[in-house]
């Protein structure tokens, strides 16, 4: 929108000060947070001289790093295969028409829109029946762990990775794949050459999306894990409950940081989906 | 659009069988690709959700576990139960009452982004989207080093001559985090709501004697309606089911829906009155959003 | 000689609505040939069935004699200029137009050659590395043609070629596109929705409405002689004089005034008689001694367009248009006055009411 009347007064004092307001109140928080990480006092909020002790505690804790490399290996192949999957929902429902579409199409949705605590509910459940089947029927025990979570998080993350796709799928006129056949491409190169450098900035968000939500799931993850297999948000929402410690402030920014620079990527990928 | 055949049959005169071949085998495609997502859904999520649905008629035996004979609507009687009420309505009116505080902040916040030049603009989006792909868990935590004993929200309120503060583990503490968590989720769909109205009808309403307040009422706000129900229902939904932040931030004392449930599988064991929360908690969250779909949202 | 492009009994349904209905067309090799029409009627569908796009529901589709209708487009020897060009802007002007000999399979050595060279004769040297984003409107229009023309297609389908282009780059565009055609040799189909396009470039028109063929003929044949009202009206302006016809050569109007028409009339018909705006004449009531046909009204209202005036003027039961071209010695006429308008036979055609 733009409108050359704009608020004057108090009005637009009172939103510019909201603005500043919404600003301090999202980043003062992260920013303190930080700051203590290097703090030396046991109090995790309150400020003792500099120190990179907690962030070496941290590292030498084997079940910190253990929880930190399974959750990078679940993000890895969650992504891989979320991406892979939605992409292909995303095509089927921006590009076809057959039969159950619409059934799909509000499948694809839910997972989206359902409460986080319902899933786990659920998944929680199913992984109790699963794996008795499964051992009644090829007899082999399987335990909750890298398995389980990796299913758990693809079925949440098709559903996000397909809704960027097809925003992106939406917005690519399909004269340009029909330009193509009509220039002598076959169905695939017409996909491979065409359709796919169009939407591959869609999909890098996609990507950059489930593995955000992959490694920031709590609640799903905790009800599908297994006894010693666990990502580092489930270790560190362990920890928080036992009791705060600095630990876990140098915890929260390494997993911080790595929110960063994921938003960083995304950045970059939604730049080339403006000029691509 | 057209296709390749497969054989290399000479080309005919085309003939409905053929158009309808065509489209058949096209309509094939689609659901081809379609199938290996179809079918994860199903059975990663569908019959998951079947079996909550079994769970929740089925009954808790002696020994913790659950026995899938004998059905009956034991579960969801007890939803009726004065507790289970009273942590029903609390969930509510938490969920209701950080919606509200959301609209309210961001509302005037996503506004006022639309009023900026569009380079400036760019740069506030994405401080917006930072914490919208910040660690949900870490952002609460935070909140429970702030609030924390000897912290530096007790250091300003001290310093302000307000004494200690008694925020942490308190319902307030809980709202406040839901409010920070949530915050994104209401911004964006609202700016990107009011982006897409004409400035020129702001324009025409003032010529039309309309004054600043009148303009927003009659004009503003019916027009940005879509980006309030869809920001509304982004809130409300996980907050009402909210589990990590009343963990962190909350007190053992009062209990929240998304808590209670939980509570239910991992300590009580009673898992058929959890499934039954959890499907009510799914009903309420369906029958939202599919009201919101009828009254014509396109977008969530 | 074996026409480029036939189409026999060709119908297109999508569900229930018949977008083509049974049309029959030929187009001859080395033409430029206009489909004419208001949107939705169909001619945009026929473009599409031609180019591959869209299947026939029924009918045969040949070019050069061959049966193409079920075929494949990426196997069809014809190329299309899309509305909106439809160029792929992740590509520069050079991987565009050399797209479709890429995808044939043609060696990168001649591929980038003969891309080259056809960027050369769309006069675009020196922005083959430009990506669509860069270019102007007219500019990416060049693209297009050139990369449909690289193939060496038998037949150049164009859907609104001109559509997205202002004013002045349309009238430009027009007649190098024309030129072009005439040195390429091949027929160009091109799809229009305006009639002056048509009436400039087109060597034959076919016009279509509501999934029919309504006429394929001439630009003068079908501004001279529509053969219908839907034509008549369509292709510019005119004045419909609904009556029946009496005799061979006479046509009672609706308030019973007795006119005259060349062609050979069935008695008893349902007629209209199309009188263009500019070729009627008008005089004072006063002074009038005429031959053919006229009819007394009076001046209703006058717009001034500068090269011509156009009179609204009111009959006993309608009013018409007449056009006055700006002369020094044009008489001018009032609002209010008394006017006869009259023609001679030759003006005017006739078509079924």
């Amino acid at each position: 929108m733009s409108s050359a009347v704009e608020p004057r007064g108090w009005a637009k004092t009172a939103l510019h000060v909201n603005g500043w307001l919404v600003y301090l109140f999202f980043y003062a928080p992260i920013v303190l947070l930080v700051l203590f990480s290097f703090s030396e006092s046991r109090n995790v909020g309150k400020w003792g001289g500099f120190t990179l002790d907690w962030y070496q505690q941290f590292f030498d804790s084997s079940n910190a790093r253990g929880a930190l490399s399974n959750s990078v290996k679940i993000a890895l192949i969650v992504t891989l295969i979320s991406v892979i999957l939605g992409t292909m929902a995303a095509l089927s429902l921006e590009r076809f028409t057959f039969r159950g579409k619409k059934v799909f199409d509000a499948l694809l949705y839910l997972p989206i829109i359902i409460p986080d605590v319902t899933m786990a509910v659920m998944l929680l459940l199913f992984f109790g029946q699963f794996y008795d089947v499964i051992e009644a029927v090829f007899g082999i025990q399987m335990r909750k762990g890298f398995g389980s979570i990796s299913i758990s998080h693809i079925a949440f993350n098709i559903s996000f990775v397909s809704v960027v796709v097809r925003a992106r799928l939406a917005g690519m006129s399909t004269d340009l794949e029909e330009a193509a056949v009509d220039l002598y491409a076959s169905r695939w190169k017409a996909f491979r050459y065409v359709t796919f450098p169009q939407i591959l900035p869609g999909i890098a968000g996609g990507a950059l999306l489930a593995m955000t939500l992959s490694l920031d799931d709590v609640v799903i993850t905790q009800f599908v894990s297994g006894p010693g297999w666990t990502t580092l948000p489930v270790y560190v929402f362990g920890l928080i409950r036992k009791g705060v410690t600095p630990l876990i402030n140098a915890v929260s920014v390494v997993m911080l940081l790595a929110s960063m620079l994921l938003v960083v990527l995304s950045l970059i990928a939604q730049r080339s989906r403006r000029t691509g | 659009m057209g296709k390749e055949s497969d054989s290399p049959a000479p080309p005919l005169e085309a003939t409905p069988e053929f158009e309808k071949a065509a489209q058949r085998k096209e309509s094939r495609r689609g659901f081809l690709l379609a199938l290996p997502s179809y079918l994860y859904l199903v059975i990663f999520f569908v019959l998951p959700l079947v079996i909550v649905l079994v769970y929740s008629f089925a009954t808790r035996n002696r020994f913790g576990g659950t026995d899938l004979s004998g059905w009956n609507f034991d579960s969801y009687e007890r939803i009726a139960e004065p507790i289970v009420r009273t942590i029903l309505y609390r969930s509510l009116w938490l969920a209701f009452l950080t919606t509200l505080i959301c609209l309210v902040i961001a509302y005037p916040f996503a506004y006022f982004l639309t009023t900026r030049r569009p380079l400036i603009r760019n740069v506030m989006l994405v401080f917006v989207m930072i914490p919208f792909w910040t660690n949900f868990l870490v952002r609460n935590y935070a909140w429970r080093v702030i609030l924390g004993n000897d912290g530096p929200f007790t250091k300003v309120t001290e310093f302000l001559g307000l004494g200690t503060n008694e925020l942490l583990f308190s319902q307030k503490a809980v709202v406040l985090g839901l409010v920070y968590g949530y915050l994104p989720f209401m911004i964006l769909p609202l700016y990107a709501a009011i982006e897409r109205i004409d400035g020129r009808l702001i324009e025409a309403s003032r010529d039309l004697y309309g004054s600043g307040w009148q303009s927003f009422r009659h004009v503003l706000l019916p027009l940005s309606m879509p980006g309030v129900i869809a920001g509304s229902i982004l809130v409300f939904v996980p907050s009402l089911g909210a589990y990590v932040t009343p963990e962190i931030l909350g007190g053992a004392k009062t209990t929240f829906l998304g808590s209670y449930i939980v509570t239910q599988f991992l300590t009580a064991r009673n898992w058929p009155f959890g499934a039954a929360l959890s499907f009510v908690l799914m009903a309420v969250m369906l029958v939202t959003t599919i009201i919101y779909f009828r009254k014509g949202g396109r977008t969530l | 000689m074996t026409p480029a492009v036939e189409l026999r009994r060709i119908t297109k349904k999508f569900g229930d609505v018949v977008a083509v209905d049974n049309i029959d067309l030929s187009i001859k090799d080395g033409e430029f040939f206009a489909m004419l029409g208001p949107s939705g009627c169909g001619k945009t569908t026929t473009l599409r069935m031609i180019a591959g796009l869209e299947f026939p529901t029924e009918g045969s589709l040949s070019i050069f004699g061959e049966e193409v209708g079920t075929l494949a487009p990426n196997k069809r020897s014809v190329n299309t200029v899309f509305q909106n060009y439809a160029l792929f802007p992740h590509l520069t002007v050079l991987e565009n137009v050399g797209f479709g000999l890429k995808m044939q399979g043609t060696d990168k050595k001649e591929t980038r050659a003969r891309a080259m060279e056809m960027i050369e004769l769309v006069q675009l040297n020196g922005l083959e590395s430009r990506k669509p984003a860069q270019m102007s409107g007219g500019q990416q229009q060049r693209v297009a043609l050139a990369r449909a023309l690289v193939n060496q297609p038998k037949v150049l389908l164009l859907d609104e070629p001109l559509g997205a282009l202002d004013l002045k780059l349309r009238q430009e565009m027009q007649l190098e596109l024309k030129k072009l055609q005439r040195d390429v040799g091949i027929s160009f189909v091109f799809v229009t929705h305006d009639q002056e396009e048509a009436l400039t470039m087109a060597d034959r028109i076919a016009v279509m409405h509501e999934g029919k063929l309504l006429q394929v003929a001439s630009p003068e044949e079908i501004y001279e002689q529509p053969a219908s009202k839907f034509v008549a009206d369509f292709i510019g302006r005119t004045n419909l004089l609904e009556g029946t016809v009496k005799d061979k050569t006479t046509v009672v109007l609706e308030n019973g005034s007795l006119v005259h028409a060349a062609n050979s009339l069935v008695a008893g018909t349902r007629v209209a008689i199309s009188l263009r705006p500019e070729r009627a004449k008008i005089a004072r009531l006063s002074d009038v001694s005429i031959e053919g046909s006229s009819l007394n009204g009076v001046i209703d209202t006058i717009t001034y367009l500068g090269n011509a005036r156009v009179y609204g003027v009111k009959l006993d039961w309608m009013n018409i248009e007449i056009r006055q071209e700006n002369r020094p010695d044009a008489e001018l006429y009032e609002h209010g006055d008394q006017i006869t308008v009259y023609w001679s036979t030759d003006d005017v055609s006739v078509v079924a009411g």
